[in-house]
């Protein structure tokens, strides 16, 4: 009996790891900067801007999947501009579902930090300053530290997010195996060309992670803040 | 008076609901004791100073000038050379009790960092402490940390904000001595804001009285206390602070005397060795007082002076009245009706019974 998960499966398993792992490491450098200055402004941008970020919550994927594509694509501003650079177009390539990826999940990465700084407070902050610490210092040696289980929650979260998503990726990337077939829409390739056994392995597959993500963010939560003893 | 050290502050803060105008020259040694109800703008003072907060104005210490808005003239608070200590207890969480510790030190680059981190735990008897996790600490011993942490810095001057308002009154007791040591050893000034009356009474050498963003009272602890207008901001806890030292002791009777200007007051015994320098707290409800000297009374401490002073209390059935004698002043609390009966204005001559003295 032949392996019931195919090279090409394989393939889209390897590429999925991939392109979660580069959202969520690129998301957190996104990420906490935005989180931050949502935590600490007073400005009256702040709704405005935090509004956008929560945006890809509530957007259909394929609203968001559509802009970028058009944005991305040879008419699109930033299309334009890569095909200026001599960097070709980023529609259908494993950089554009990047893109996308980062901007579906954006909100998944900027809350959990953004709800972890205000829980800190101001008062950490300003004893750090008593103490000679410049902004940047206490930034980075006390806001930080103190924001660790905001900061490991929007990790998972981001990785298993991105691991699940679909609409923008089929939008913006199609279904080019090696390039930007993950597991998602590798499963709905195999469900079109009714491949039932192929889709069910994965499918399971996508359960169980999901599962395990779920659970290991439960059990960390457990840890550092669950009210009872 | 020029002072090195002193400590100038002029600030006025307008808010919707809050009015804070002070202009103050503090002494360069000693405590300072920021005295008030809450919302008096205690805590907004220290905050000021420390550049948390900024209010329109100037504030300098020596010859350093951390704010002078007319020469639009701002240090940020990581830059003035002050130790802060907060209300609740303020250690990093995330960092064990030595990492604390050393979090400024490591920033200030004195020379001399290490032996003065020494010389601070010592000093309020946390070395046993330095190896433990901040979570494990008592309330006591967490306060005792931020004041060390705040110390090792050789800061140029401490604020300590209510530092015992948060642990409960056994916690108190247990770091009321440490703090009165910080007293007596530090070179430093210190800017301590309270309104408990104790710790008044046991810390300040100067007071400030602070109503509704502004100074009623300002003077040494002596002065300030026996100020009428004090008494009557300190209601039930009107009294008066006097210096003395420790006399003798009568190990028959368990008692210790103290010389207070020539005065001895009988206090009980306490492990004191004679000639030590000791505060007695007397409160103005409990002295009394008569034309003649009372021979036939269980009260035993009695004062002869003269009546400086008849104000007005809180409530109008009593007053006030401040008697001076030697350099010292005392204050009683007598009914109005009494004052009439013995005929007593300023300037007659009574005989102060004091029925409870407090070593403060």
């Amino acid at each position: 009996m032949t392996s019931p998960i195919t090279p090409d499966a394989w393939q889209a398993i390897g590429l999925t790891l991939k392109l979660a792992a580069l959202t969520t490491i690129i998301l957190l450098l996104v990420a906490t900067p935005i989180a931050w200055w949502l935590s600490q402004t007073r400005s009256k941008w702040r709704a405005p801007i935090s509004a956008m970020v929560t945006l890809p919550l509530v957007l259909p994927p394929t609203v968001l999947g559509f802009y970028l594509l058009v944005l991305l694509g040879p008419q699109g501003w930033v299309g334009m501009l890569t095909q200026g650079l001599g960097l070709g177009l980023m529609s259908f390539s494993f950089s554009g579902i990047l893109i996308g990826s980062i901007v579906f999940s954006l909100p998944f990465a900027v809350q959990p930090i953004q709800y972890a700084f205000e829980a800190i407070g101001r008062r950490p902050l300003e004893v750090a300053a008593t103490l000679r610490a410049t902004p940047l210092d206490a930034f980075f040696t006390v806001a930080l530290p103190l924001a660790k289980p905001g900061l490991l929650t929007a990790t998972v979260l981001t990785f298993a997010h991105t691991v699940g998503e679909f609409g923008v990726v089929l939008m913006i990337g199609g279904n080019i195996p090696g390039q930007t077939r993950v597991v998602s829409t590798q499963i709905f390739g195999h469900v079109e060309a009714m491949e039932y056994t192929q889709a069910h392995w994965l499918a399971a597959g996508m359960v169980i992670f999901s599962f395990a993500v779920l659970l290991c963010l439960s059990l960390l939560k457990s840890r550092s803040d669950r009210v009872l003893p | 008076m020029t002072n090195a050290q002193a400590l100038r502050l002029a600030l006025s803060l307008q808010r919707q609901s809050f009015a804070l105008e002070v202009d103050l020259e503090l002494p360069a040694r000693g405590v300072t004791v920021l005295f008030g109800p809450s919302g008096s703008g205690k805590t907004t003072i220290l905050r000021c100073v420390a550049g948390l907060e900024r209010a329109q104005g100037c504030v300098t210490i020596g010859d350093t000038v951390w704010q002078d808005d007319s020469r639009v003239n701002w240090t940020p608070t990581w830059q003035r050379d002050l130790g802060y200590v907060f209300q609740e207890a303020s250690l990093f969480e995330h960092l064990s009790v030595q990492a604390n510790l050393v979090y400024g030190i490591k920033r200030t680059n004195k020379p001399g960092g290490e032996a003065a981190l020494k010389a601070a735990t010592t000093l309020l008897g946390i070395e046993h402490l330095a190896d433990r996790d901040t979570t494990s600490l008592s309330g006591g011993e967490r306060q005792r940390v931020a004041i060390a942490r705040a110390l090792a810095m050789q800061p140029k001057i401490l604020l300590l904000d209510e530092p015992l308002a948060s642990l409960d009154s056994a916690r108190r007791q247990e770091i009321l001595p440490w703090l009165e040591r910080l007293h007596n050893e530090l070179s430093i000034p210190v800017l301590y804001v309270t309104h408990a009356m104790e710790e008044l009474t046991r810390l300040a050498d100067h007071v400030v009285l602070l109503d509704n963003g502004r100074v009623k009272v300002e003077g040494s602890v002596s002065q300030a206390l026996s100020d009428s207008i004090f008494a009557s901001h300190a209601g039930s806890e009107a009294g008066a602070v006097l210096a003395g030292s420790v006399a003798e002791h009568d190990n028959a009777y368990n008692l210790t005397c103290i010389d207070v200007s020539g005065a001895r007051l009988w206090v009980r015994q306490k492990e004191l060795a004679v000639g030590t320098a000791v505060r007695v707290h007397i409160h103005a409800s409990d002295v009394s007082l008569a034309l003649t000297e009372p021979c036939d009374s269980s009260i035993q401490n009695k004062i002869c002076g003269v009546i400086e002073s008849i104000n007005d209390d809180a409530h109008p059935a009593s007053c006030l009245v401040g008697i001076r004698y030697q350099d010292q002043r005392l204050l009683a609390r007598v009914t109005r009706k009494a004052l009439v009966t013995l005929g007593l204005t300023v300037g007659t001559a009574v005989w102060a019974q004091i029925k409870s003295v407090a070593l403060a």
